[in-house]
């Protein structure tokens, strides 16, 4: 309510002030304690030089006999002599191919299913037939495959295959202990927590004990899995409770109103959760459910310890070759950047997913 | 009358509910028989009583004192006080070198905001045990022989057998100079805090003239019982240091491979942290004519420790779950010790029960403190 024939002064609009952009002298050497930072930055970097001396410079990439390899300096000849047991473990060199078809098929998936819009029920149906399809490349016995036993599956199709599918296979069972957890029945909800806290009150070593030399001992006797689904069984489990943490994150996060609405239609339970709740859930917590996809790559790795021969079981093993100089360093650097690549891709794919969702929740 | 029943939605709960209960009690049970079954099929002795026999196996370094004749119980004593003794070593180095990180990150300096940039995203996205793996590796064929041996600080040797460091010796009046000192600088501390202080001398200056009275009585003290106190450094005697203390290289390469890891993770809640604090609360100081250190620690400190302190606790938590994988290069912490014992004595079950029982302690343990810690941070929320 504005009194009549008041006098309003509006104020012109203004840009910002200008801010000059300090010169980078400025900067580093403007003031005692930036010039102190700096300082302490070129010695840190300085004290990487002998690093990069031994990797690059005084390295060896090319020898003709491992005796080369003695004068100090990185030796990744080594690497380029022992690729294909890093890689592919003690599968038979004559059936290698398929190791590396099932390598290509990983992430010739992974890059059809990168983008959101693509993710529904069908794309879930490829997968589970993919990873059929894996399991039957890997393993043969039928179609004229020879067929190779789990022992003798080794290198980086292990690693992935144990990633993927304990990751694929915890994702239900997440959301089962997730909703569990917050059901209004007292007994479901305390299974369900009772369940998560021991899993991530244990450390994976612990849970990896238990399936490689436990399991054995619970299950009747004509009942023998083998270590490598043992080990997967454990990693899913540990991955379940985590994600189940997760998602519970997404589902507090969701207004209370979808819920009633959906009850006020009389949306059955289970068509509310499919097709209401879990996709908005969900999509609140993509940047956590992608950093425990990375930490379950990296925990991959642990099953070295129950001796699965995962990749980087492979690289110890190959780094144990009397004829070759200690190049232990080099062999587990180089599982390192395999390592570094697939996780600092899913970090990059994670940020790009994130400005993707907000860009959309922003108009 | 049976469709009304058919349809109460408490009666579904109910008869669901007890369902579960059924069937989670004949899967147990069904485990426990097979267990049963194949325990006496296969010869195992079952029982705890194993834990008062002799071990009879070696532990290559521990804490406390240990030698084979000792009882299976205190191997797992021994196994579990160097799983503590690694977690805390490796917790405090972390955090320190995390607190530098996570500055380092934030500040405005461009070549230190990149380095740390690079080593946080570097060490996050490698495996732990790959990187334990490299730095053992590192130490046990790329370090020199005690002869060549690497000298990165003065007294501080690193070569094949080791890591060399000086020890602190103490003298039988050594105890007392600790303790005396300890106590005086609390004293001197409580005093300059607590004592009202006199208008013209300013808190900084008190602290400062304080503690420099503290130190000029410590150094008295110190020469008059005669060099109770003094460190003994490692020197090269023939093929090998003798003197000082002497890390293995499976215990260097873990406190390494853990702390540098952690420190990555610590830096990077440690600037979350700090840059979840509203932007108004360093303008307001700002406003306010306070300097940018005092507004970090008087403003913007106190409110990100609110935020930083439980992601920190989980970090520390899953720290001393982490140090189970010093199992890939030997140093004998509870798992190792654990796996020993299965190897001796085919008691599986207990063995794994003991080490799943220390951890969930521990884990538990520190979920409760973390509730009481929520719950009265959370009452200073306004």
């Amino acid at each position: 309510m504005n009194a009549p024939g008041a006098v309003y002064n509006y104020i012109e609009p203004q840009l910002p002030p200008h801010i000059a952009r300090k010169p980078l002298l400025k900067i580093v050497f403007g003031d005692f304690l930036s010039a102190t930072l700096t300082i302490v930055a070129i010695a840190i970097i300085l004290s990487i030089l002998p690093v990069l001396n031994w990797a690059l410079i005084n390295a060896h990439w090319n020898v003709a006999s491992p005796a080369e390899c003695q004068d100090g300096g990185a030796c990744w000849a080594f690497i380029r002599a022992k690729a294909r047991l890093i890689m592919f473990g003690l599968y038979p060199p004559g059936e290698q191919w398929r190791a590396v078809a099932v390598i290509l098929l990983i992430l010739a998936m992974i890059l059809a299913s990168l983008s959101p819009r693509l993710w529904n029920a069908k794309l879930l149906a490829v997968w589970a037939t993919a990873i059929g399809v894996m399991l039957i490349l890997m393993g043969g016995g039928i179609a004229g495959l020879r067929f190779v036993p789990t022992s003798k599956w080794g290198g980086l199709p292990v690693t992935l295959l144990l990633a993927v599918l304990s990751l694929g296979l915890a994702f239900p069972l997440a959301v089962l202990l997730a909703l569990g957890r917050r059901s209004p029945l007292p007994v479901i909800r305390s299974i369900s927590v009772a369940v998560i806290e021991l899993v991530r009150g244990l450390p994976l070593v612990g849970l990896l004990f238990v399936a490689a030399i436990l399991l054995p001992l619970l299950l009747p006797a004509g009942w023998t899995i083998d270590k490598l689904g043992r080990t997967l069984a454990a990693l899913t489990i540990f991955a379940a409770a985590y994600l189940a943490e997760v998602i519970r994150g997404g589902l507090q996060g969701l207004d209370d109103g979808q819920i009633e609405a959906a009850e006020a239609l009389g949306i059955p339970y289970w068509k509310m959760i499919w097709h209401i709740v879990l996709p908005q859930a969900i999509q609140n917590v993509i940047p956590p459910l992608t950093n425990t996809a990375i930490v379950m790559v990296k925990n991959t790795s642990l099953v070295l310890i129950v001796g699965v021969f995962d990749m980087l079981s492979a690289a110890r093993s190959a780094t144990t070759d009397p004829a070759w100089p200690a190049p232990s360093t080099e062999a587990y650097m180089f599982v390192a950047l395999i390592y570094f690549l697939i996780c600092f891709g899913i970090s990059l794919y994670s940020r790009h997913l994130e400005l993707k969702v907000s860009a959309r929740a922003h108009g | 009358m049976f469709s009304s029943l058919w349809y109460s939605a408490r009666l579904r709960a109910w008869a669901a509910q007890a369902a579960l209960v059924a069937g989670v009690v004949l899967f147990v049970s069904w485990i426990a028989g097979n267990t049963a079954t194949n325990l006496a099929e296969r010869g195992i002795r079952t029982g705890f009583d194993y834990l008062w026999r002799p071990a009879r196996f070696p532990i290559s370094e521990s804490v406390v004192t240990y030698n084979p004749s000792d009882s299976f119980f205190w191997a797992y004593v021994v196994g579990l006080a160097n799983t503590l003794w690694l977690s805390v070593i490796a917790i405090v180095l972390a955090t320190v070198l995390g607190l530098f990180v996570g500055l380092a990150r934030r500040s405005s300096h461009p070549f230190l905001s990149r380095l740390a940039g690079i080593y946080v995203t570097t060490l996050r996205n490698i495996p732990l045990i790959v990187q334990l793996l490299c730095w053992y590796g590192v130490a046990t064929s790329l370090f020199p022989a005690p002869r060549e041996a690497l000298q990165p600080l003065p007294g501080l040797y690193l070569s094949i057998r080791g890591v060399y460091a000086p020890s602190l010796t103490l003298a039988p009046t050594g105890a007392f100079f600790l303790m005396s000192c300890t106590l005086l600088f609390i004293a001197a501390m409580v005093a300059a805090w607590r004592y009202p202080r006199p208008s013209s001398i300013r808190r900084p200056w008190l602290l400062f003239i304080t503690t420099a009275a503290w130190a000029v009585v410590s150094v008295a003290l110190f020469k008059a019982l005669g060099t109770p106190v003094g460190l003994e450094f490692p020197e090269l005697k023939g093929l090998n240091f003798r003197g000082g203390t002497t890390l293995s290289p499976e215990f260097a390469a873990i406190i390494l491979g853990l702390t540098i890891y952690t420190s990555a993770f610590v830096g990077e809640i440690i600037r979350g942290g700090i840059e979840a604090v509203n932007k108004g609360q360093w303008e307001g100081a700002r406003a306010l004519g306070l300097s940018e250190r005092r507004i970090m620690f008087k403003v913007v400190l106190p409110q990100a420790l609110r935020i930083i302190v439980p992601p920190l606790t989980t970090q520390y938590l899953s720290t001393v779950k982490n140090t189970t994988l010093a199992v890939a290069v030997g140093y004998p912490e509870l798992g190792l010790v654990v796996n020993t014992v299965i190897n001796q004595t085919g008691q599986a079950i207990e063995s794994i029960m003991v080490m799943l029982g220390v951890f969930l302690t521990i884990s538990l343990s520190v979920a409760v403190f973390m509730n009481w810690y929520n719950a009265r941070v959370a009452l200073v929320v306004r």
